[in-house]
C-alpha cells in the first residue's frame, strides 16, 4: 500500500510541477487534470471512495472542462511569448515555496489531542459496514443541513454573477 | 498509516500552487494554480478525516462547491478582461498598479 501511495504521490507532484512550468495553457490544464486524477487515487487509499468519484466527476470533469473551454474560447492555445517571470521572479517564487514547504512540514508534527482521535480503522470499518455513500450522506443531510442549503444560495449567486460578468454589454 | 505521508504530499502540492501563482503571468494559469491549492487542502481534510471523523469528508464537498463557484465567476471575469484588453497577461493589466 505504501509503495502504491508513493508512486501515485510522486506522479501527482510531478504533474503539478509540469503544470506550473509548461508554456502553453492547454498543456498546463492537461497536467493539472492528471494531478487531480492522482489525488482521486489517493482519496481511495484514504477510505474516501465517494469523494474520489466526485473528484473525478466534478473537478477533472466539470471544472477543468470549463478551464479548457475558456482557453479555447479566447484562443490562447498556442504558446506565444513565455509568461514565466524573469530570474528574480523565479528566485522569489522558489524561495517562497521552499519556506512554505518548511513551515507546513513543521506544522505537520502537531498531533490532535487523544480525546479527539478515533481508534485506527474506524473510517474503513464504517465504509465497509454502511457503504461509501451513506457515511458521507448522513452527516451532510443531518448535522450540516443548513450549510448545505446555504450552498444552493451560493450557486444561484454564482450563476447570476457569471452571466452578468460574461455578458457583452452590462 | 498514510496520514503523515498524505499531509506531507498535501504541503508540497500547496507550495507548488503558491510557486505557480508567484511564477506565472497568465491569468488562467494562475487560476489553475489556485485550484491546485484548493485540492491540496482537500487532501488534508480527507487524510485527517481518518483520524478525527467523517466530518472532514463533508467539508471537502463544501470546498468543491466553493471551488466550482469561484472558477465560474473567475473565468467570467477573465473573459470580461480579455474583451477590454485583448490579453490575459497580468503584466499589461496595470490599471490599479501604482
Amino acid at each position: 500500500m505504501a509503495v502504491v501511495f508513493w508512486v501515485v504521490a510522486s506522479l501527482a507532484m510531478g504533474s503539478a510541477l509540469l503544470c506550473i512550468t509548461r508554456k502553453s495553457p492547454v498543456a498546463s490544464a492537461l497536467w493539472l487534470v492528471n494531478t487531480l486524477f492522482q489525488l482521486a487515487a489517493m482519496y481511495v487509499m484514504l477510505d474516501a471512495h465517494f469523494i474520489a468519484a466526485v473528484q473525478v466527476l466534478v473537478y477533472a470533469g466539470a471544472i477543468m472542462v470549463l478551464f479548457l473551454f475558456v482557453i479555447m474560447l479566447l484562443n490562447l492555445g498556442r504558446g506565444g511569448p513565455s509568461d514565466i517571470k524573469g530570474p528574480w521572479g523565479k528566485v522569489i517564487a522558489g524561495v517562497g515555496g521552499l519556506v512554505l514547504v518548511g513551515e507546513l512540514i513543521v506544522l505537520r508534527r502537531v498531533t490532535p489531542p487523544w480525546s479527539l482521535q478515533l481508534p485506527p480503522g474506524t473510517v474503513a470499518r464504517a465504509v465497509a459496514e454502511r457503504g461509501a455513500v451513506r457515511v458521507v450522506a448522513e452527516p451532510l443531510f443531518q448535522g450540516y443541513l443548513v450549510p448545505f442549503e446555504i450552498t444552493s444560495v451560493l450557486l444561484l449567486a454564482t450563476i447570476v454573477g457569471a452571466v452578468v460578468l460574461a455578458k457583452r454589454r452590462l | 498509516m498514510l496520514l503523515g505521508p498524505s499531509l506531507a504530499v498535501s504541503a508540497i502540492l500547496f507550495s507548488i500552487g503558491v510557486i505557480g501563482v508567484l511564477l506565472r503571468r497568465n491569468a488562467i494559469v494562475i487560476f489553475m494554480c489556485i485550484e491546485l491549492m484548493l485540492n491540496a487542502v482537500n487532501l488534508t481534510f480527507v487524510a485527517l478525516s481518518q483520524q478525527i471523523g467523517l466530518d472532514g469528508q463533508v467539508f471537502v464537498f463544501f470546498v468543491m462547491t466553493v471551488a466550482a463557484a469561484e472558477s465560474a465567476v473567475g473565468l467570467a471575469i477573465i473573459i470580461a478582461l480579455y474583451r477590454h484588453r485583448d490579453t490575459v497577461n497580468l503584466q499589461s493589466i496595470n490599471l490599479l498598479r501604482g
